[in-house]
């Protein structure tokens, strides 16, 4: 039984939160969050690609770290913790991802270097409107080479380069590759519940695309490009959640009230130990995706379900208790509090909801059982 | 990552599982159902006889100290003997607590000569041992038991009630804690002995359960006699002896119960939803919860890989060993709770010959709130896991500088 990361993995996470610590931290969230115009933190993303990050799983053929997806796990669970204000999950776990695993051989040539040196952004833009998406309710048409429709919103589709798009190609769905930067794209940026992060609602008008993967594999492929960023995306959560802990762990035992320390009330210890219970049993499961993914097992589709649906339930409860334990300072603009408990909705509704991953997760169940 | 045994390891369970081949049946819900006719001395017999084989093949105290009798293999092999066993329908449970935390206080406290007395017995099935603590008014607070002993020339003269005693019924000997000083702080006047539950003036009476059965027992002392030689640990220690006992106990306690996800899920298919069409697994309200369900599940399990893994590179588990017992009793609940809704009218009916899966839904409806309760309720064990593992402050106290005999008792 080996379930834990090596020891390598395990330095590579320690250099990660140092260097986080150090470049990023909340101030940098807080530079993107209070700032309408600027949608991400440039020195900080031009300093991940140098330390390699954007690249750590991406082949050396194509220049980058040629690792595995054990050691992205590692610094997923750190930018998560960092609350890190870079497009790094729509870049490396959405559009590399998708490239490696339907893209053409020229178009990884084109545009892996790209990623790793940090000159291509990516996004991933699939859904079209309140609700989950479905073959049913994806109304952009790729047509010959052109691709037509609107999709809202997109995670940083504000500065991306580059976005993977889910479309309608004849009876069937196709997912599409788009370059931002050509005549007949628009932008909106939107507001979110998360400003620390840019999002845009991405039009566009007979604009060139090219398919990644076969036509009519669309929903297939979206569908599996969202479980390795699922896994990926868990570990975010699962350092953001980690970090609310530690935040409410230190408030309760220097907070006095009633003459003695906060965390001295069982009403607050119960609180902070269900957090802690939730946090272990989202990081098992986490780890089971890594797992998964870094073997690319049979048993991804499950295993990561069930890494989404803990982290996104574990996140969203450690956020708001945090809150909760911090009293009123918590619900303050100036208390770290909150930029938490927006990443944690971010993170819980993007690349498909609790809810959605929980069905997902049964699914899965019915599937093994069947076979 | 993997989850391959090391080669000494797959070597190991490959013999925990031939002796168990060769010993106990599959575990399958027929061997159950048979267990459950067999009288309770019939199964005791037939327990005692597996202890028998396990120590004769050496796999009884795989962890204790060859001159204990054990093994000396580390915790990882006792861990795989265990997963091993848990797919047998293997009788151990009489044994669980006597070896698992009484006879381990034994052999941290005791002198050679108790040592040679007692712990080869127990370790070859011969002897069954209980755990005395609780009392009517010492439950999450056990340190404050009043069953009392009084020194008399080379004995102690113990006076008291326990409650909550497993096994007390069919055991041979227990560890007892009592208050020998009723003149100092609450912790500090405790002592733990061994005691002969077959000794004059030892009374056990069992407790008629919530829940209808008799697992448990109430355990009178009246004048019994302890030799002063059976005392373990200082006099006015027993707090310290009895915290070892405790941390076993979180160790031994937490395995989980009655149906599971799985059960639930194959369950699902043939009841009706409530919707009024289709079955219950089509219900998106059920296939929420039960997603659920399966995260905490499979998140215990994994969290017990990690134990694992952490024992197999001969490092001490982490504190994620102490969450079990909270997922697991509360779990347990929903489960049951959500079948018998389920079935609608029907779910009254508790009667294994009518009711799904013989009744295991009811039972483990009413076996589950002892379970939130048994071996530290839930409370203190999220006390524990805030303070021990968080670090976070002790409650204040009001006990603290008071003899323990001008405490306030209230009811």
């Amino acid at each position: 039984m080996n379930f834990d990361f090596s020891d390598d993995q395990k330095n590579l996470k320690e250099q990660a939160r140092r260097f986080l610590s150090e470049k990023a931290g909340t101030k940098a969230t807080r530079r993107v969050l209070d700032n309408e115009t600027v949608s991400f933190d440039q020195d900080l993303w031009r300093s991940v690609a140098e330390m390699g990050w954007l690249g750590v799983s991406i082949p050396e053929a194509h220049g980058g770290l040629g690792l595995g997806r054990l050691e992205l796990c590692v610094l997923a669970e750190e930018l998560g913790r960092a609350l890190a204000p870079i497009p790094y999950s729509s870049t490396v776990y959405f559009l590399a991802e998708a490239l490696m695993l339907a893209g053409g051989e020229q178009q990884k040539a084109a545009l892996l270097p790209k990623i790793v040196s940090g000159d291509c952004i990516g996004c991933f833009a699939m859904s079209e409107g309140p609700g989950a998406a479905s073959p049913a309710n994806i109304a952009s048409t790729f047509e010959n080479g052109t691709l037509t429709g609107a999709k809202i919103p997109v995670t940083d589709g504000d500065c991306a380069s580059h976005a993977v798009v889910l479309a309608k190609e004849g009876a069937g769905l196709s997912l599409v590759l788009v370059d931002l930067g050509q005549p007949g794209v628009s932008r909106t940026v939107l507001k979110t519940v998360d400003p620390s992060r840019g999002h845009a609602k991405l039009e566009f008008r007979a604009v060139k695309a090219e398919r990644l993967g076969a036509m009519g594999q669309g929903w297939e492929l979206a569908e599996a490009v969202l479980d390795r960023a699922a896994v990926l995306l868990a570990f975010e959560q699962l350092g953001g959640s980690q970090a609310c802990l530690e935040m409410a762990m230190d408030y309760a035992k220097n907070r006095y009230a009633f003459s003695r320390p906060i965390g001295s009330f069982q009403a607050i210890k119960h609180k902070l130990a269900d957090m802690y219970v939730a946090i272990e049993v989202a990081r098992s499961n986490a780890y089971y995706g890594a797992w998964a993914l870094s073997t690319e097992a049979g048993e991804l589709p499950f295993a990561a379900a069930a890494s989404r649906a803990a982290a996104s339930d574990a996140y969203y409860l450690c956020a708001k208790e945090n809150i909760q334990t911090h009293g009123g300072m918590g619900f303050t603009w100036d208390v770290d509090c909150h930029l938490f408990y927006r990443r944690a909705k971010l993170l819980a509704v993007q690349a498909g909801s609790p809810a959605v991953w929980k069905e997902k997760l049964v699914r899965s169940l019915e599937r093994r059982n069947v076979a | 990552m993997d989850f391959n045994d090391t080669p000494e390891e797959a070597k190991f369970r490959a013999e925990a599982r031939a002796f168990l081949e060769a010993n106990v049946a599959p575990k399958s819900a027929d061997a159950e159902r048979m267990q459950r006719k067999l009288k309770p001395l019939e199964f005791l017999k037939a327990a005692k006889e597996y202890q028998r084989r396990k120590a004769e093949s050496g796999f009884a105290g795989i962890t204790w100290a060859k001159e204990q009798g054990g093994r000396g293999l580390a915790p990882i092999y006792a861990v795989i003997f265990n997963q091993e066993e848990a797919r047998f329908d293997a009788p151990s449970q009489p044994f669980s607590i006597g070896l698992g935390m009484c006879v381990p206080t034994v052999i941290a406290f005791a002198n050679d000569a108790i040592k040679n007395r007692y712990v080869a017995k127990a370790l070859r099935g011969e002897e069954i041992w209980c755990q005395l603590f609780s009392e009517p008014g010492a439950g999450s607070d056990v340190a404050a038991s009043k069953t009392k002993a009084v020194r008399d020339g080379d004995d102690w003269i113990v006076n008291g009630q326990k409650v909550w005693t497993t096994g007390a019924h069919f055991s041979d000997f227990g560890i007892l804690l009592v208050r020998t000083n009723p003149d100092v702080e609450k912790h500090k006047g405790l002592t733990m002995f061994i005691v002969d539950m077959k000794a004059p003036g030892v009374d056990v009476r069992q407790i008629h359960q919530a829940s209808g059965g008799r697992d448990f027992n109430e355990v009178y002392f009246t004048d019994v006699r302890i030799p002063d030689a059976n005392r373990l640990g200082e006099p006015g220690q027993g707090w310290s002896v009895a915290l070892v006992t405790l941390m076993n106990e979180r160790l031994a306690v937490g395995g989980s119960y009655g149906p599971d996800y799985r059960e639930v899920f194959e369950f699902a298919k043939g009841v009706a939803s409530p919707s009024g069409s289709g079955m219950l697994i089509q219900d998106a309200a059920f296939r929420q919860r039960l997603a659920d369900w399966i995260v905490r599940a499979e998140g215990y399990k994994l969290a017990k890989f990690r134990t694992m893994t952490a024992l197999s590179k001969g490092q001490t588990p982490g504190p994620e060993s102490s969450i079990g017992k909270v997922i697991n009793a509360n779990q347990m609940m929903d489960i049951a709770n959500t079948a018998i809704e389920a079935m609608d009218h029907f779910g009254v009916i508790n009667d294994p010959e009518l009711a799904p899966l013989e009744g295991a839904f009811h039972q483990s409806y009413m076996f589950a709130p002892g379970l939130r309760i048994a071996g530290g309720t839930d409370e203190i064990l999220k006390n524990i896991i805030a303070e021990r593992v968080l670090g976070l402050p002790q409650d204040a106290r009001a006990d603290k500088g008071i003899a323990f005999k001008d405490l306030p008792t209230g009811r």
